[in-house]
Parts: C-alpha cells; structure tokens; sequence
C-alpha cells in the first residue's frame, strides 16, 4: 500500500501550508485565545460580582455555550452575523463579515465560556484574606481586582488556560465547514487537488500532533516552576 | 481617634456577633483587645475601616463617620494601616514592590518616591537586604514586619493588628513585638488584638477584654492587670498568664 505513496507532494506544498495555512491557523487560535480571556474574565467577574442578575445573565450564556457543538456554532453564525450586524446597524442589505472575522468572533465567544470557567476557578482559589488586605490598603474593588486578584488567578491558572489553548489550536481546524483555507484546510485543498489524500492527511496529523507535543511538554515544565514559587 | 458607639452586628437574624460595643481610642494610645477565641475581636477591628459593615450603632475614624454610605471608604481606609494574622503579603509581587502598589495607586505617589519611602521602611523593620524577594521567601516573622511596613508605607494616622503574632512560630514572635513596640513609643495610635499580656504589659495604656460579642471590661493597663473587675476577665487572665 505504502509502495506507491507520493511524498515529494509535501514537500512541494510546503510553502503554501505553512505560509497560507499555518498562519492564518496560527493567527486565529492566538487572537481567539486572547479575546477569549479578556470576554471569559468579564464574564467570570460578573459571575462572582455578587449581582444577582449580571451573574445570571453569565451563567446562562456558559452554559448555553458549553452545551453547543463547536461546528455548529461555527456554520450557524457565519449564516447568521451579517443578518445580526444589518438588524443592528439598520442596513438594507445582510453586513458582509469575512469568513476570517467571522470565526473569530465564533471561536471568542465560544473559548470565553471555557477560559471564564477556568479564570473563576481561578478567582475562587484566591484565600479571601488577600482582597481584604488590598482594600484595607485603601485599593478600589477594581484596583483589586487588577492589582491583586487577577494577576493570582491568571498566574495559578496558566498551565490549565495553555491546556485549553492547545485544544482551541486544534479546534481552529473545523472552520473547514466554512472552506477556510486554515492549516487542515490548505492540507486538505492540496491532496484533493493532487489526489494524495493519504500523504497530506497524514502529514497534517503528525503537524497537529507535534505542536500539540511540545506546548503539552513546555505547559509542565511551567507548572514545576509556578510550584517551586509558591 | 477612632470613636466606636453601641455597634451591633448580626451574621444572621439569629446570631449577633457584636452586642452595643462602645470604647474610644484617643490620639496616641495603645488599646489592647483581647478575649477568648470567636468573642468578636477580629469583627469589632474590622468594623473599624469596615471590612465588616455593621447593622447599628456609629464609628468615627477621625471625624469621619465609616458607615456613612457617603464616606469615600478607599480613601479613608489608605488612612488607617491594618495588619493581618496570616500577613497577607501579596505573593505574585516583589516585597519592595508589595510596599509600592497603594502608595502608587491610592496616594499617586511617583514610583521613585515611594521605592525610597519603601527602602526606608525596609530598612527600619531590618529587612532591606530582602526587597528584592517574594514573600514566600521570606519567614514568617520576616513576612509580617514585611506587613507592618506595608501599611506603614501609607502614612497611617491609626494602626489595627489582628493578632500580628499568632500564626508566628514562637522563636519568631519577639522580633515582630518588637517592631510594634517601637511604633507605640513613637506615638501611634494602634489598637491590637493579641493575647501577648507581654506586650499590653509594655506599652498599652489601656486594655479591652471582650466575651460573647460583648465589652465586658474596659480598663487602664494597671487597673486591668491588677484586679480585674469581672470573673470572666479574671478567668480567662488566670488562663492565659499561667501558660
Ligand atoms: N463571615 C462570617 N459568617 C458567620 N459567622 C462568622 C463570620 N466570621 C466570623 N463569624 C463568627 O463570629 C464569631 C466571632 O468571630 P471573630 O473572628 O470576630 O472572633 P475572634 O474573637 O476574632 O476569635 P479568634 O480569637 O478565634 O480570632 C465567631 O463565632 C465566628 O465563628
Ligand atoms: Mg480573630
């Protein structure tokens, strides 16, 4: 079976892997994470505000969120922002979001849930004597957040927030519904092309997996350091 | 300085942890609270830059009112310097830099200004050489005179201690008296919780002995450790010097 492989099919679609489809994998997975954090600490914050309603309206987006496939939030809000983006701006024709934009904004959304479990977790395990400390010193309830509490919960949390990253990394892979030419997507345009699906399949399992290694590798490194801090 | 009148606190409708607590503590005294264990000393203290709010009563921290829902609390809470029973050190900051954050960003003092005022302060509880570490390098006498500098570093007009010394190992303990009693004679206003009879003995002018949420006694240093006026009080010193 192997005899009649092809491997010099990589080898020629390199560039176009890793410059077209690497990036924009790439690109993705950090400004999602990224955006991602920043929506799932507000939405963490409003959970433990202690405001009834605020960290209801949070608590019944996360769980809608995380009670979602993926994929199918992805397909259904590609079809459906430009019709949210024209009812909100009152356009006369559905906004155009590129598909780029668009999965942004999904895997965001879609991560925020996910880092704001994390980031709470993280803000929970923070002993109640340190905001206490941080207010008696005369800090406001958001410099203490921003000072004190945060910094701790990021710090104590980042083994499990690049864990939820790297499965974010591989998750970027399903904006191929949306024929994105992602890293799977570019893989999987060039063996339909030269019909080498074996070869270019296998050769982006062995990329996904090999990343996935390494960052799993340096996220335990990292906790033995955060441990030998503490 | 602090003026606290008929305070009463309730945890729930049928669990009132302070019960009409009326006490001064006048400009340059030392108050010493002590009483047995869940009596309502770390309440009442925290009531007094409203950590804890309370249900009834008033307490004026130089004039101001702190369960006015009008008091500007961060401001007035900059002014009162408070040090905890487990230090409390912020662990993800430098010590230098612990000793920095609120004089920058409740003061606004400049950086420069307050890493030299943080020196000096490092310097007076003898722990310069460490500025540079985090707080869980530190020992834990080392981390509380770390804590007193802290709240030093805002120019408070009062201190509060909880219990500064009873999470210490005790060969750890002398070193943090020390600093307190070094500041009661240099004339602050500080109002300690601590069981150390040794210290109250020292530098207190007056000691408060609290029971079930209550006052029981208020008295002059002498007064107190001569004869106290209630059995209770008298229980529970019989108790503590004997150890
Ligand atoms: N957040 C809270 N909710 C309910 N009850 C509380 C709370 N904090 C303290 N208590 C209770 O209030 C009482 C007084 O507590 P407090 O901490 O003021 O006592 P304490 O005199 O400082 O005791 P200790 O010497 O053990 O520190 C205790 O019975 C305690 O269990
Ligand atoms: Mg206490």
């Amino acid at each position: 079976m192997f005899g009649n492989l092809d491997f010099d099919v990589i080898r020629r679609a390199l560039p176009y892997l890793f410059y077209e489809g690497m990036t924009f994998t790439l690109t993705l997975t950090g400004l999602a994470a990224l955006g991602g954090l920043i929506f799932g600490t507000a939405l963490a914050l409003m959970r433990l505000s202690g405001l009834k309603l605020l960290g209801r309206i949070a608590g019944v987006y996360v769980d809608f969120m995380r009670s979602l496939p993926l994929v199918l939030v992805i397909f259904w809000f590609y079809f459906l922002v430009p019709y949210i983006g024209q009812w909100v701006t009152g356009a006369a024709r559905p906004i155009s979001v590129g598909a780029f934009a668009s999965s942004l904004i999904t895997f965001i959304m879609f991560e925020a849930a996910y880092f704001s479990e994390i980031m709470r977790a993280g803000i929970q395990s923070i002993s109640r004597g340190q905001p206490a400390a941080a207010s008696a010193l005369g800090l406001t309830y958001a410099q203490t957040m921003r000072y004190v509490v945060l910094p701790q919960a990021f710090r104590n949390m980042l083994p499990v927030l690049i864990t939820q990253t790297i499965v974010l990394f591989q998750d970027t892979s399903l904006v191929y519904v949306l024929s994105i030419t992602d890293f799977l997507g570019a893989a999987s345009k060039v063996a339909q092309r030269d019909g080498r699906l074996v070869e270019m399949y296998l050769f982006a399992a062995i990329v996904y997996f090999t990343i996935s290694c390494i960052a799993s590798y340096g996220v335990r490194r990292l906790q033995a350091r955060i441990a030998i801090i503490r | 300085m602090i003026e606290i009148s008929h305070v009463n606190k309730w945890y729930s409708p049928t669990f009132q942890v302070l019960t009409d607590c009326t006490t001064n503590v006048t400009k340059g005294e030392v108050v010493v609270v002590c009483g047995p264990s869940g009596s309502g000393k770390s309440t009442l203290i925290k009531c007094v830059n409203a950590l804890e709010p309370f249900q009834s009563g008033d307490i004026l921290v130089d004039g101001t009112k702190v369960n006015d829902p009008k008091t500007d609390l961060p401001k007035l809470r900059s002014r009162v310097g408070m040090v905890f029973q487990h230090f409390e050190l912020f662990p993800h900051l430098k010590i230098i830099d612990n000793l920095c954050l609120a004089q920058e960003k409740v003061l606004g003092r400049g950086h420069d200004k307050a890493q030299t005022k943080g020196m000096q302060l490092l310097e007076r509880v003898g722990l310069k050489e460490q500025a540079q570490k985090f707080p869980a390098q530190l020992s834990g006498g080392q981390q509380q005179r770390v804590a007193i500098a802290r709240a030093l570093a805002m120019d408070p007009i009062v201190m509060l201690f909880d219990e500064p010394t009873s999470a210490l190992d005790p060969e750890m303990v002398s070193e943090v008296l020390d600093v307190m009693v070094d500041l009661a004679r240099e004339g602050m206003t500080m109002m300690v919780v601590t069981h150390e009879m040794g210290f109250a003995r020292k530098v207190a002018n007056r000691v408060i002995f609290m029971d079930r949420g209550e006052i029981v006694e208020d008295a002059a240093k002498d007064d107190f450790f001569g004869k106290p006026r209630s059995d209770r009080a008298q229980k529970f010193l019989s108790k503590i010097l004997s150890h």
